[in-house]
């Protein structure tokens, strides 16, 4: 089971400072769990989500600081963290990378903290971040083979492990 | 005792690899320089190349990426050398040899290459800097007997 | 015409302790562009959280980085608190703090050799590193081990802590105090210093906003954030500390910033042993039940995140970890574009990058002929030589 999405209808009350800062993105969101005043979670449309993140990086007090990928049923499930240091609050918005294509817009060109974190979410997820500025591989090994993303469910960490790269010669180099 | 091997017991030079740790070793092998632990008085010294080393001082499970590097080093360090496998993740990988990311292990890598490397497995996580100076003292009792 | 040549700094040098490969693309004596690229380090813990059981995984996290090792640990416990519901009890919270405290204690000294060690000052890394030995005892005190503490668990602490060692730590954190007064006095006075990092590495406070940059690094740009302050956590709230904060946005406000901090941690560990109070370390945890928390904590670098998700089941479904070097590291291509070669050693260290929190290795481009031209060894060199031209003319 891929976990619990704990987002509920939209009809749940927009409270407090998180409930501003979601009142703000309008229609692109369009489910929320609002927790209390310094914890929120809503889902935006995900053919939103630059226009969200920009509006996100502009509010007064933002920061951007992560994105997690999650391999769900229905694709990969894209979450950024915003924090509001001056309130302490935490507001994560989530949107679906659908499959088969796991297509999303990168924030990166907006969001330069989303570089590293959409490059990584690609090499262990294979959600495909479209209009990325820079996408290379980031944290897998040079010889780890295209196609195959480790943090996806039917990954086993042992049993689909990629064979290691053939030992290279020994050039029988004299040695100092 | 050859004078050769009287001369390289009393100052061994040390490189020290990381492989892909979380630097709690490491931390703990630079600390072996400072006036705490001071492994000077052994005559021993951090290098900056493996050219000049006797001893390879490895840490960290030895990720994929790492591998071919650390093996790469091993061939350039001057022999006879030993080579201190420090830490769990050196020794065996630690809690991370289940990672999807793991190379053959140092040990394995570097027998790859060369089945007779004098390896000292120095274990703790991260082992205390008194473990590794007496894993020193044990690698210069080795080099003592080896013939060069 | 101008000359592009790359540099390659990495993959291992002796004073660095992680494997990082760091390319610089150089046009004559400045940089023109930065390019990190990591994963020697990487050792897929993320996924090897999701086969460990809820309680398991804090021995896990604390490896991730062995000078945030009590900080991961305290994230993910915090996240996964939030999603039990969970009431940490008050002593447990005072415990916390003070393993915290003393960690970034550690931490900075630490880094402090190390810079010193960069830029020439090999007297400051040698003193550092003594000065920080009683915390390295304190800790040893007050969990048993020097590094990897094992002590956060989800609802508390693992371990109590008596009277006499509070009182042994209390007498070794005065130690540090008169030890670490003295440093910072002479290293903040010190006139070659000034000369030497400021306006060296400069991050803009715009800059450092947009890469989202924390602790330090931000701080010493202007940017006024720390989580122990902002979303208090432990017992931050119950005790009188404040925040330092320097708009110079080089190397030296970073510097300056980090040595303060180390005086205040001080404070609130003194606050912290004079005002524990007596009762439980821990809150029993039954299960926990499916939902989804984070976790941030205020890290020596920054600040830690951490995500859990759960379903009810023994084992975490996700758990995403970022470390504050994961934000901090790509701050280079603002900092070290225009520098001189001569700086770009002590401008990447001030970043004070935990590699292994990130996993960075870093490749080097080059643009003209593939040679290379400078490995970090001799980086450091002209950083070393640069120091001494300074001093003779101040």
């Amino acid at each position: 089971m891929s976990g619990v999405d704990s987002v509920s209808n939209v009809s749940v009350p927009l409270m407090g400072f998180a409930g501003q800062v979601l009142s703000a993105l309008g229609d692109a969101v369009i489910a929320v769990d609002t927790r209390n005043d310094r914890r929120a979670l809503a889902r935006i449309d995900p053919a939103r989500t630059v226009e969200v993140a920009k509006k996100m990086f502009e509010m007064d007090g933002s920061r951007f600081a992560t994105a997690t990928g999650i391999d769900v049923r229905d694709g990969i499930d894209i979450l950024y963290h915003w924090v509001f240091d001056k309130v302490g609050a935490v507001i994560t918005l989530k949107a679906l990378a659908a499959a088969p294509e796991m297509k999303i817009d990168s924030i990166a060109n907006v969001v330069p903290a989303a570089n590293w974190i959409e490059r990584e979410i690609h090499d262990l997820l294979g959600a495909n971040f479209v209009n990325h500025p820079d996408m290379r591989r980031l944290i897998l090994d040079d010889s780890w083979p295209e196609g195959v993303y480790p943090l996806r469910k039917d990954f086993d960490q042992i049993k689909d492990r990629p064979p290691l790269p053939p030992q290279p010669p020994d050039t029988g180099e004299a040695l100092p | 005792m050859a004078l050769k091997n009287w001369a390289l017991r009393k100052s061994l030079w040390v490189y020290h690899v990381n492989t892909g740790a979380c630097n709690n070793c490491d931390i703990e092998v630079v600390e072996l320089l400072t006036p705490r632990y001071d492994i000077e008085r052994f005559g021993m010294i951090l290098v900056g190349s493996p050219r000049h080393a006797d001893v390879l001082a490895v840490t960290g499970s030895c990720t994929r990426q790492s591998q071919p590097r650390l093996q790469e080093i091993y061939r350039q360090t001057a022999k006879p050398c030993v080579v201190l496998a420090i830490g769990s993740c050196a020794g065996a990988q630690g809690i991370f040899a289940e990672s999807y990311h793991m190379g053959a292990g140092v040990d394995n890598a570097i027998r790859a290459i060369d089945p007779n490397a004098i390896i000292l497995y120095v274990p703790g996580c991260p082992p205390k800097p008194e473990a590794m100076i007496s894993a020193a003292v044990k690698a210069m009792e080795l080099l003592k007997e080896v013939k060069i | 015409m101008s000359h592009k040549t790359m540099i390659n700094i990495g993959p291992f040098h002796p004073l660095q302790e992680e494997a990082e490969f760091f390319q610089l693309y150089i046009d004559g004596e400045r940089v023109v562009d930065v390019d990190v690229r990591i994963s020697y380090n990487h050792r897929g813990i993320e996924k090897l959280d999701e086969s460990k059981t809820f309680d398991q995984v804090p021995f896990v996290v604390e490896r991730v980085c062995g000078i945030c090792s009590a900080s991961h640990p305290l994230a993910y416990c915090q996240a996964v608190e939030e999603i039990a519901g969970v009431k940490v009890p008050e002593r447990a919270l005072y415990l916390r703090t003070i393993v915290n405290e003393l960690e970034r204690i550690h931490s900075h000294m630490l880094w402090v050799g190390l810079a010193g060690h960069f830029i020439g000052y090999n007297t400051v890394f040698m003193w550092a590193w003594k000065y920080r030995e009683p915390v390295m005892d304190a800790l040893e005190i007050a969990t048993g081990s020097r590094v990897n503490y094992a002590n956060c668990k989800i609802g508390g602490v693992r371990r109590d802590m008596t009277e006499d060692q509070l009182k042994a730590i209390d007498k070794l954190v005065d130690e540090t105090r008169r030890d670490t007064e003295q440093l910072v006095k002479m290293v903040l006075d010190d006139p070659v210093l000034h000369a030497r990092l400021k306006g060296v590495g400069i991050l803009s406070t715009e800059a450092a906003k947009a890469y989202g940059a924390c602790g330090p690094t931000a701080r010493g740009s202007g940017v006024d954030i720390d989580v122990r302050r902002d979303d208090p956590y432990a017992a931050y709230d119950r005790i009188d500390w404040q925040v330092h904060v320097d708009d110079g946005c080089d190397v030296f406000a970073k510097t300056k910033v980090r040595l303060l901090e180390v005086l205040e941690s001080i404070k609130i560990i003194k606050q912290a042993i004079r005002d524990i109070p007596k009762g439980e370390i821990d809150a029993k945890v039954e299960n926990i039940p499916p939902g989804e928390g984070v976790g941030h904590v205020e890290a020596p670098r920054g600040e830690t995140f951490h995500y859990v998700r759960s379903d009810g089941s023994n084992y975490p479904v996700r758990h995403k970890v970022r470390a504050p070097s994961y934000n901090n590291i790509p701050t280079f291509k603002a900092s070290c574009i225009g520098a001189e070669i001569a700086d770009v050693a002590i401008t990447l260290a001030s970043v004070d990058p935990c590699y292994s929190c990130t996993e960075r290795m870093c490749t080097a481009i080059d643009s003209d002929s593939g040679k290379e031209m400078f490995n970090f060894a001799q980086l450091v060199k002209l950083s070393q030589q640069k120091t001494e031209r300074i001093r003779k003319q101040v």
